[in-house]
């Protein structure tokens, strides 16, 4: 995820309401994983998202002059697309808005982890890039959608909870024990797949953080 | 305080996210330095999030962007835009 930068967005706001309408696309350009991403976690065709994605962008352009800089750019661009992902979903019919908090979280499931010492042992490299690839969307896919949605805001888009809870319009405690359960659920699948794979991350295996 | 590997295992999530307070995370920590098993839980649970952050692993549709831009400026260049 793009670092926010109120200061650039605050003067890039300014200059577009007087004039310099092309910097919209130098504002806009941080927030398009994110927006990406959370219609994604709401739509999941594509090409709804594509369409959804580019009315959110005209309609925070149209809008511009009403933001007040009391939340971050990037959470009320979210709020945007997020609402104009809920009007789509009500015209597809195929859901009811609420039907995003039906899951509850009282769900009960076995989120106790894969049981392996051997991941860290073993060297990397053995799985080429895109397979990996394929193997995580498969797994993020796999999951129930309630905790498919937090994995993509939050760890895909790395968003922190406090904006991860604002986009998805649920509560903070909510992400976090959502976070929790699919995260053991992905590590659960994938564990016993990936133990050939070790990220290549500096300082990796020199402990924790 | 000893703890057990199922409590250790509950709070996985928030101790990789630095979301423990510190008298917990010191006695995970002291699990950890004992408990081969909650280690590597730790380590693939570590790995997992990390990888799923991989840029390279979700990447946003080909052209995804030009379209997004090409529709802004239709958007900026319109009457009123």
């Amino acid at each position: 995820m793009a670092l926010p930068n109120p200061e650039f967005e605050a003067e890039c706001i300014r200059r577009i309401l007087a004039g310099e309408k092309h910097l919209f696309h130098d504002l806009i350009r941080p927030c398009e994983r994110s927006i990406y991403f959370l219609l994604l976690s709401l739509l999941k065709n594509e090409t709804d998202v594509e369409d959804v994605a580019q009315e959110t962008v005209i309609k925070v352009y149209q809008n511009l002059d009403k933001f007040r800089g009391d939340a971050q750019f990037r959470t009320w661009v979210l709020s945007i697309a997020r609402n104009e992902g809920l009007g789509r979903l009500r015209k597809i019919g195929s859901r009811k808005e609420d039907s995003l908090d039906a899951e509850t979280d009282e769900s009960s499931g076995d989120y106790t982890p894969a049981i392996l010492t051997s991941w860290r042992e073993i060297p990397a490299e053995a799985l080429e890039q895109k397979e990996l690839g394929a193997i995580l969307r498969q797994a993020i896919e796999g999951l129930p959608e309630i905790y498919r949605n937090i994995v993509l805001l939050r760890d895909i888009e790395e968003m922190d909870i406090r904006q991860t809870a604002a986009a998805l319009g649920i509560s903070e405690a909510s992400v976090k024990v959502r976070l929790h359960r699919a995260r053991a659920m992905l590590q659960r699948k994938l564990a016993p797949q990936l133990k050939g794979f070790a990220p290549k991350r500096k300082g990796w295996f020199g402990g924790r953080a | 305080m000893r703890i057990e590997c199922k409590h250790v295992w509950e709070y996985i999530s928030a101790y990789i996210d630095g979301e423990v307070d510190a008298s917990l995370r010191a006695d995970i920590d002291r699990h950890l330095e004992t408990c081969e098993i909650c280690s590597a839980v730790l380590d693939s649970t570590r790995n997992v999030v990390i990888l799923v952050a991989d840029d390279r692993v979700f990447e946003l549709p080909t052209g995804f962007s030009q379209r997004l831009h090409a529709r802004i400026d239709r958007e900026l260049e319109a009457p009123g835009g």
